[in-house]
């Protein structure tokens, strides 16, 4: 369950990277490739900002595609898991997104 | 609850290295922290509507984002194929969108939507609206952020690493399911190396001193970190562990990880290597079920080979589901208990730790 970290990490830095007010809502992007399960972390939010300035905050959470170059061939193609073959047979290919696992912004008063 | 790992259980880092020298740190009392999840107004959708309907009470449509005297703010972006709203609030209103979609909504508080969503079919059901009273939509303002989730444990991470590096130290995080005989090559490896070199152990495991226990029996100094309900090591509870292990100038140190093949695998503690241990007596799709896990690794550890010939586990296999997961991993195939293939490891261990050596 590392949502749950994930959750936390998200408060923590929140929490950090804001000094005062109330945060409204949290904007993450999370990769496919990240092996991270977004309704976890939703469902891990709302426990993990409890008596923070977070709470009752919006999680909205980005869901990035992964994207791969091929190493042999070097055409560009969507990845929906970590393994995603290309399709000239290859297996080796160069993550350019899908494992991203920021905040992007918060809305804050 | 655990500030590092959002666990609810209590950590407790035990020293073993000296007498009396055991210490418990950790402050948690949230006994349970996964309540049913109750999603009141605040979901941030992202989603399609192929087509659906809204029928509405009233008859003021509006379009898109409306705002009403109050701070609670809910934001759609979705897509749907079909579904059906249901807010129930006291007031009622409608919204008429210009993707066709409308939304039933009784509110008795006032929000913003800005609707625009793409749904593949779902169902809204707001029971408990989550009013901002105290919140003043006309200075709300967002800030962007763009920072890592996991920003702090890399930091931590590489603060760790500095330090290991600092003191010559080749630190090894040690992965894999439970069972897949960790702690048996570990007490191997100390027994066989532990003549040539300082080992020291870090052992992680969500319950019990046994591993530790194990650790001590070979004479190496080791921390037992109990992570309690947590799933795995972070590079804060490495730190800790350092703090009281103190591994000498020049060491090897091992980590043991929470025995998982999921959630280590997120987590930079500021090792040196990590190596992950699979067995003969799992599932050769291991590497395919697992994939995180297994690209991770530097190195995986086969382990348990001598039981070969009374399981059905392929080798070739294996080794092929590996490659299509982490071509570029070092491979040993090993019997903890009965010795095959260890020399191959202890001289990894040795190059790369010479490798530290030379590198500070």
């Amino acid at each position: 369950m590392h949502e749950l970290s994930i959750s936390q990490g998200i408060v923590e830095s929140v929490s950090d990277a804001v000094p005062d007010g109330r945060v409204l809502a949290v904007t993450v992007e999370i990769g496919r490739l990240t092996g991270v399960f977004a309704d976890a972390v939703r469902f891990c939010f709302d426990e993990c900002s409890r008596g923070t300035r977070l709470e009752g905050a919006r999680l909205d959470i980005v869901d990035v595609l992964g994207r791969g170059r091929c190493s042999s061939c070097q055409q560009e193609v969507d990845m929906e898991e970590l393994v995603t073959p290309c399709p000239c047979g290859n297996l080796l290919l160069e993550i350019l997104r899908g494992q991203e696992l920021r905040i992007r912004s918060v809305e804050v008063t | 609850m655990c500030a590092t790992c959002g666990c609810s259980g209590t950590i407790e880092t035990e020293a073993m290295a000296g007498p009396g020298s055991r210490e418990h740190g950790h402050e948690h009392g949230d006994p349970q922290h996964l309540p049913g999840y109750h999603h009141a107004h605040d979901h941030g959708h992202g989603h399609l509507h192929a087509g659906h309907d809204h029928d509405h009470a009233d008859e003021h449509p509006h379009v898109h984002a409306h705002s009403h005297d109050d701070l609670h703010a809910h934001d759609h972006g979705h897509r749907h194929a079909a579904h059906d709203h249901d807010h129930d609030h006291d007031r009622e209103h409608s919204h008429a969108h210009d993707d066709g979609h409308a939304h039933d909504h009784l509110h008795d508080d006032h929000h913003d939507h800005g609707h625009g969503h793409l749904h593949a079919g779902h169902d809204h059901d707001h029971r408990d609206p989550r009013a901002r009273t105290d919140a003043d939509p006309t200075t709300a303002r967002t800030l962007e952020l763009e920072q890592e989730i996991l920003g702090k444990n890399r930091l931590l991470a590489e603060r760790n690493r500095g330090w290991l590096q600092g003191r010559e130290i080749f630190a090894v995080n040690l992965m894999s399911s439970p069972g897949s005989g960790k702690t048996t090559l570990l007490e191997r490896s100390i027994r066989d190396l532990g003549k040539e070199m300082a080992v020291s152990v870090v052992e992680g495991d969500q319950e019990t001193r046994l591993d530790a226990e194990r650790i001590r029996g070979t004479g190496a100094r080791v921390v037992q970190i109990n992570t309690g309900t947590g799933c795995h090591l972070d590079a804060r509870m490495l730190e800790r562990a350092l703090r009281e292990l103190s591994p000498p100038i020049g060491s090897l140190l091992f980590v043991e990880n929470v025995g998982n093949l999921v959630c280590p695998a997120l987590f930079d503690l500021g090792e040196g290597a990590r190596v992950v241990i699979a067995s003969t007596t799992e599932g050769e799709d291991k590497p395919l079920k697992y994939p995180h896990m297994f690209r991770a690794a530097d190195v995986v550890v086969l382990n348990k080979v001598d039981l070969l010939p009374y399981v059905s586990f392929d080798v070739e296999r294996f080794l092929a589901h590996l490659r299509r997961v982490n071509p570029g991993a070092k491979v040993f195939a090993v019997s903890a208990t009965h010795g095959d293939g260890l020399p191959d490891w202890y001289h990894w261990l040795a190059a790369r730790g010479s490798a530290v050596h030379v590198a500070s």
